[in-house]
């Protein structure tokens, strides 16, 4: 079986050693994804959290073996290959739904698959979706307002939901309907 | 004032990871530091054997006390913090040795090899055992477990209980505390070429770090360069602790000459990392029949555990708030920080106010109730008024005492009146009990007469016509730099995209204090205000004669720089390059320093504060009769800031400061058995997930101070000072049943 696992749309061969890591340590130190962030490396906190084969996982209590043959995707992943980000990241930024960020790219990958999975979710089964999130900064109450706010963002702009790194957008065209960065 | 859309200068590099936090950066050639722990308590003669560590391959050097080129023991007030043991043990969350390797893992792995010897003694792990006649003293100095007593003596209270119609005493206490911020400590040190070291650190105050790093390489403050970088939170918890990780890693890479990491695992940071203290407090309240309180005594303990920190600080607040936003004319207290062998405590966001806010608005509902009076009525009798006088003896007449017009807003607003006539006292027919609850609070904003107090700025303008800004207030994810790089825009008329922050150093802005107590937006927005208002007279002299009027006649608005009439002007752009053309340097400094406050210790009186924020908050809850649990329905939260730079950040730090109260309130606690945590990581200590949160309505109140240069004031900690009590007197109407101490539970055999 070849080893290979698909990072932000990229695949990648990874080492018999390897497969024995954490995912978390794997893309952290391998893959230099810094974006995934270690908080407690006990599953309770979610700031490790990526999206594997469209589902939310923490990346600090499962082994690489476990993503060979999957997508992985990172916060990393979620810009457009044009630069762009992805409606639900400038609505993290408008919303005020970013303090220390430390929790902030756990906390987008969650929104994330819950946007893949519910277009237009409540106050309420968005709070259900980030339960396994914690954020010690903004009371939750602005990433609420955030996750709503993107949902908006990408209906009425008639957007993807799809991360960006999984979206090809053609070179050098300005797509107007991807959010501007600030 | 100045926007309305929410600004993040770091938002960008937030929400796409690339923001780097200090276990995010790397050099070539890192070696990895991990600290070395004992299982004793409380010890004497310790030794260190690292020998069998020392075989491990890939192991460097195991580092102990001896080969520490300055002082082993430093502190902010007193210098006993051990950043490695020398021969006693005081606490499970000493460090008794720090190994190198190779890599992370290696390093582990030798550190379990480390064996450490002592001879233990008997710890004394509460207040009680050690305020006891011969208890064993703690401290490596003063010959008492008692480190610090304030007092205050204001009037006479025991004259006056006499003529009390009511008198009350009641005892509260509360609970230890961790801050819980989300990244973990960690900083990587790097020798540069010309003999500096360079820090990267998850720290909240840089020349704190600095002066920490000073003392245990022996080398004076220029040597040792301490950057900014994103910080995953602090609030209060990265200070002495977070400069002590970065002072370790810098021995090392000093040691070595190599660059070194150290990044703390959540249960290293739990072990070891100072706490919110708890409390202990006693009062006596006397109050006549119409509700006016005339009388206060209290005492109250704080265990400070094994190392001093800033104990005397925090209790020094408690003091001069002990009770509450009320004006009273017999107060004496006695504060009392003691030493203990539990894991030491220090600075977190409230800093000595939470713990005494929760026993004073419950006493002043327990009041309301006694005297059946509506405990609106007993708050508006009591409260602060403009003019009225402070249990220190401070007349507030400098700035617009808002505290009734605060809790109105948030009386009116969560619709408190009718609600409280609504509520169960024990009694429902359903499962579900029903209570709301308030309190009010206010706030001394910045440091006060706890120490010297004033804040720098730099405005660096570019060629090119974008300019340069930084200050000594430093970024710990709450947005400071945001809210300067704000009120530059404003003083100087231009686009916020002229305007990079520049990352700070130590070694390029002046020690500004501690980023710290509500401090940064009123401090660091008016030292930008100065340096804006010299950048501007600079500016004005050599362009005037370019723009055809007088320097006082050019005016800054628009994105542009202007003479009196609409065709002189000078875009950015020109007037950089005409300044270059003059050979003047377009850059200015400005200081900001504190309007005088003062303090007289022996009787805790003087003008405490410069200025006060005025906060009310309210809570909904209902109380299950089954099983006891206590669910939040609602929370409304008011403050008088004085003015919102940045109004979404403001309701931010009110919705995440109201959130860690509730934590306190609910579910953290900190536990111990015999001196050691047993709630090392977020499975057993309960931060408030999104689940166990209502929706919050925030409310900005604005009275412009006018001893603030932009008239702000601050949010950080009046935010968190409050709910807890508000929750508990919530409770209290739900159920009849008055918790006195935290977190608070409901046992469901009381309300059968």
């Amino acid at each position: 079986m070849s080893n290979i696992i698909t990072v932000n749309n990229r695949p990648i061969q990874v080492s018999d050693e390897d497969k024995e890591m954490t995912l978390l340590h794997f893309l952290r130190e391998r893959q230099f994804l810094h974006g995934v962030k270690n908080g407690c490396e006990k599953g309770v906190c979610g700031s490790c959290t990526v999206a594997l084969d469209d589902k939310a996982v923490r990346s600090c209590k499962i082994k690489v073996e476990k993503a060979i043959g999957k997508q992985v995707i990172t916060i990393e992943g979620m810009e457009y290959p044009n630069g762009k980000i992805h409606p639900l990241q400038q609505a993290f930024i408008d919303a005020g739904a970013v303090q220390c960020g430390f929790c902030t790219p756990g906390m987008i990958m969650s929104s994330y698959i819950l946007l893949l999975h519910n277009s237009k979710p409540s106050r309420e089964e968005i709070r259900k979706a980030l339960r396994g999130n914690l954020c010690r900064c903004t009371g939750y109450q602005q990433i609420v307002d955030a996750v709503q706010l993107a949902a908006t963002y990408i209906e009425e702009q008639g957007l993807s939901p799809k991360a960006g790194c999984l979206v090809s957008i053609k070179p050098k065209t300005p797509c107007s309907k991807v959010a501007n960065i600030l | 004032m100045i926007t309305e859309k929410t600004f993040r200068n770091d938002g960008y590099a937030k929400v796409t990871g690339r923001a780097a936090y200090a276990d995010d950066i790397s050099f070539a050639g890192t070696l990895h530091m991990v600290p070395v722990y004992s299982d004793l308590i409380a010890a004497n003669n310790v030794v260190v054997d690292a020998s069998e560590a020392m075989k491990v391959p890939g192991c460097i050097r195991v580092l102990t006390a001896k080969d520490v080129p300055g002082t082993t023991c430093f502190g902010q007030i007193e210098q006993d913090y051990p950043m490695l043991i020398t021969d006693t043990i005081r606490s499970w969350g000493d460090v008794v040795a720090l190994v190198i390797a190779e890599t992370r893992t290696i390093a582990l792995e030798a550190s379990e090899l480390v064996v450490v010897h002592g001879d233990p003694v008997k710890p004394v792990l509460t207040i009680e055992d050690a305020l006891k006649p011969y208890a064993r003293v703690v401290p490596s100095y003063g010959d008492s477990n008692i480190v610090v007593h304030h007092r205050m003596r204001h009037g006479d209270p025991e004259a006056m209980f006499d003529q009390c119609e009511l008198i009350i005493e009641e005892d509260f206490e509360t609970q230890i505390i961790e801050q819980g911020y989300m990244e973990p400590e960690a900083a990587i040190c790097v020798p540069r070429h010309d003999g500096v070291i360079e820090i990267y650190g998850s720290m909240q105050h840089p020349f704190s770090t600095r002066r920490f790093t000073g003392a245990l390489l022996g080398e004076p403050l220029s040597n040792i360069e301490v950057y900014t970088i994103a910080v995953g939170g602090g609030f209060g918890g990265k200070d002495d602790t977070a400069a002590i990780v970065c002072a370790r890693a810098a021995l090392g890479a000093r040691l070595l000459s190599r660059p070194v990491k150290m990044t703390y695992s959540r249960e290293w940071s739990m072990r070891e990392s100072y706490k919110r203290h708890p409390y202990k407090l006693h009062y006596k309240v006397g109050v006549t029949s119409e509700g006016q309180i005339l009388a206060v005594k209290t005492q109250m303990y704080a265990d400070s555990g094994a190392y001093l920190s800033v104990t005397p600080w925090v209790t020094w607040r408690s003091t001069a708030q002990c009770f509450g936003p009320y004006s009273i004319e017999h107060v004496h207290a006695d504060v009392y920080g003691v030493a203990t062998n539990n894991v030491f405590t220090g600075a977190m966001r409230g800093f000595g106010s939470p713990q005494v806010n929760f026993a004073t608005e419950q006493l002043i509902d327990m009041i309301a109730q006694r005297l059946n009076v509506h405990p609106l009525g007993i708050r508006r009798i009591n409260m602060v008024k403009q003019g009225s006088s402070t249990v220190t003896g401070q007349v507030l007449d400098q700035h617009t005492v808002s505290m009734e017009e605060v809790m109105n807003s948030t009386v009116h607003e969560i619709g408190y009146r009718k609600k409280y006539d609504r509520c169960s006292h024990g009694v429902s027919e359903t499962d579900e009990l029903y209570g709301i609850g308030l309190s009010i609070s206010y706030r001394g904003a910045s440091l006060g007469a706890e120490g010297m107090d004033f804040c720098s700025a730099i405005i660096n303008g570019q060629y090119d016509g974008s300019i340069l800004l930084e200050t000594g207030i430093h970024e710990n994810g709450q947005g400071s730099e945001s809210v300067m790089m704000i009120v530059l825009a404003e003083e100087l008329g231009i686009q916020l995209k002229r305007i990079r922050y520049r990352r700070s150093s130590t070694s390029t802005i002046p020690d500004s204090g501690t980023t710290v107590a509500t401090r940064g937006t009123i401090m660091g927005s008016s030292s930008v205000v100065i340096a804006a208002k010299n950048f501007k007279e600079l500016l004005a002299t050599h362009l005037a004669e370019r723009l055809k009027c007088t320097p006082e006649e050019v005016t800054f608005h628009n994105d542009k720089i202007w003479g009196l009439t609409f065709a002189q002007s000078l875009t950015w752009e020109e007037a950089m390059k005409e300044l270059f053309l003059q050979r003047v340097t377009p850059y200015a400094f400005g200081t900001f320093k504190a309007p005088d406050v003062s303090w007289d210790d022996t009787v805790g009186q003087g003008n405490a504060y410069f200025t006060y924020v005025y906060s009310c908050q309210a809570a909904e809850v209902s109380v299950n009769k089954k099983t006891g649990k206590i669910k939040l329905l609602n929370v409304v939260a008011s403050h008088d800031i004085g003015k919102a730079i940045n109004r979404a950040m403001v309701l931010g730090q009110i919705y995440g400061g109201v959130t860690q109260g509730i934590g306190m309130a609910l579910s953290e606690e900190i536990k111990r058995e015999d001196g050691k945590i047993t709630t090392l990581n977020f499975d057993t200590y309960k931060i408030p997930r999104i689940t166990d949160l209502p929706e919050m309505t925030g409310i900005i109140v604005e009275n412009s101070d006018p001893q603030s240069l932009t008239g702000a004031k601050g949010i950080g900690e009046p935010a968190l000072e409050l709910i807890a009590p508000a929750i508990a007197n919530a409770v209290y109407n739900a159920t009849g049943i008055r918790c006195t101490s935290l977190p608070l539970s409901i046992d469901p055999q009381e309300l059968k």
